[in-house]
């Protein structure tokens, strides 16, 4: 005899509760695996001292390139961490064993979207403030903060979204390769290095890109001179892609591995 | 009483092999049914199209009173997979208190932990852990929620007699207590120790069903199961 009530009574928690209860879950898994650390916080925070240490002697100006690193967070803690996650997630089954929950899969997306806006918030704040240190002096205006905030929030609906597209149809392990790969490859091109300074050819596809929007809406925050074909063409780009990749990631993303 | 799962002519077709054919079956409220077969027989993917994970081409799939994959019926089952199910990194307690949290009256994570001897090992990561310690928190999470149905995919697979047993106790206290329990095996003699009612599948599709009695017919479970099945020679065929 077990000693347990085994009387059914399944009954499910509010959603509020069941949501929160997983946005803790997958936030306390993130912050306590290193890799993701390391791309979170160790890797911008890096860039930040090397930064303060030589930039000026290499030319390159502390004030957007603090605002580019915070991007370059966002886009890990954005993409780069949910994508291998949920990859690993369906390969483990934990997705397949949740479907015999109370948990909606709805509700499972919007626990990961807070874990997302948490780890990124606490992240900016954390680079913000070594920024600050280092001695970045950003100087915000109403409107660019504005722009700043809706761009950063649809970039970070666009980045998971794109996370959920290669997390649920590719393995774990090409995941894992992809996810890291794209992460460097979005951190050349546009996130760590101002519109700006790329060939004008070649400007308008980055500024296509949703990295490039978050990038040049916290670089223009920090006030650096508004780069791109029109004001708030950060919202623009980050809306149609949000728009695009939730679409799409709703009709390929697959629960089992 | 009526039957807490119907499957009626169920078929699913994956990669083009025929994976579920005219599979049809029921399970009993504060009963036992155990569904045999080989691997590749068709038991995983029975578990998987009665929690809306697969689709069937055709057929029907009746949970508790709704239909198979919606939250009316996923809010109450419990499902023990047949392998991990879970985070790499969680720690036992820590993912019974989060499945706990998921329902308004869940058993107590920490009674349940003592009750089937997972407080030994509810601080380490769940990647640490044997097979068997695994299996056993993976049966917890499988009731914590008090479902009424319960599937337990293979649950005493890669256990020791000792913790077998004790499992085959907490099944039959389910019954007692009125849960319908859906276990897939390859043991007969867990089939013959704890069901009250057998289907026997192979190549997705039901060859005997009825009491162990009835399907044994004097015979060992065993021999009837090497009689009427042939194993799956397929490499990495659908469990």
């Amino acid at each position: 005899m077990s000693g347990l009530d085994l009387t059914p009574a399944s009954v499910p928690a509010p959603r509020s509760v069941r949501i929160r209860q997983h946005a803790l879950m997958e936030t306390r898994l993130v912050v306590r695996n290193g890799e993701q650390l390391l791309l979170a916080l160790v890797i911008p925070l890096g860039l930040i001292v090397a930064n303060a240490a030589v930039g000026a002697r290499i030319g390159i100006a502390r004030e957007p390139f603090i605002a580019s690193v915070i991007a370059l967070g966002l886009w890990s803690s954005g993409f780069t961490s949910p994508a291998i996650t949920t990859a690993f997630e369906r390969r483990y089954g934990v997705l397949e064993r949740l479907v015999a929950t109370p948990l909606r899969r709805a509700d499972l997306l919007l626990g990961k979207a807070a874990m997302v806006a948490v780890v990124a918030l606490g992240q900016a704040v954390v680079l913000g403030v070594a920024g600050l240190l280092a001695g970045w002096s950003p100087q915000p205006r109403l409107g660019s903060s504005v722009v700043a905030a809706a761009t950063v929030v649809l970039g970070l609906v666009a980045f998971t979204g794109l996370a959920l597209i290669l997390a649920g149809t590719a393995s774990a392990e090409l995941t894992l390769g992809l996810a890291n790969l794209v992460y460097l490859i979005g951190a050349a091109g546009g996130l760590l290095v101002p519109l700006s300074a790329f060939p004008a050819w070649g400007q308008p596809l980055l500024a296509a890109l949703p990295t490039t929007a978050v990038a040049e809406s916290l670089r223009e925050w920090s006030g650096q001179a508004a780069a791109g074909p029109f004001p708030g063409w950060t919202i623009v780009v980050t809306l149609v892609w949000a728009v695009i990749v939730i679409v799409i990631a709703r009709k390929v993303f697959r629960w089992t591995s | 009483m009526p039957a807490a799962l119907i499957l009626a002519d169920v078929r699913l077709s994956l990669g083009g092999n025929v994976v579920l054919d005219s599979l049809s079956l029921s399970a009993a409220a504060g009963a036992v049914t155990a569904v045999l077969g080989p691997n590749g027989a068709g038991k995983t993917t029975m578990i998987r199209c009665c929690t809306g994970i697969l689709v069937p081409d055709s057929g029907r799939i009746e949970v508790l009173g709704a239909v198979a994959g919606s939250a009316a019926a996923n809010d109450r089952v419990g499902l023990m997979p047949q392998a991990t199910g879970a985070w790499s990194g969680v720690r036992p307690s820590e993912l019974l208190e989060y499945l706990a949290g998921l329902y308004a009256t869940p058993l107590p994570p920490r009674q349940v932990a003592a009750a089937l001897g997972i407080d030994a090992f509810a601080g380490t990561p769940y990647r640490r852990l044997s097979g068997g310690q695994q299996q056993l928190v993976n049966l917890a999470g499988a009731i914590i929620g008090r479902p009424e149905l319960v599937f337990l995919d293979e649950p005493t697979a890669g256990l020791d007699p000792h913790v077998r047993r004790q499992v085959w106790a907490l099944i039959r206290d389910l019954r007692a207590a009125g849960v319908a329990v859906v276990l897939t095996t390859h043991a007969m003699e867990e089939a013959e120790q704890l069901a009250d009612h057998v289907v026997l599948l192979d190549h997705g599709r039901p060859v005997a069903a009825g009491t162990v009695a009835e399907v044994s017919a004097g015979r060992s479970l065993e021999q009837v199961f090497l009689e009427l099945t042939a194993p799956d020679l397929s490499a990495g065929g659908v469990a």
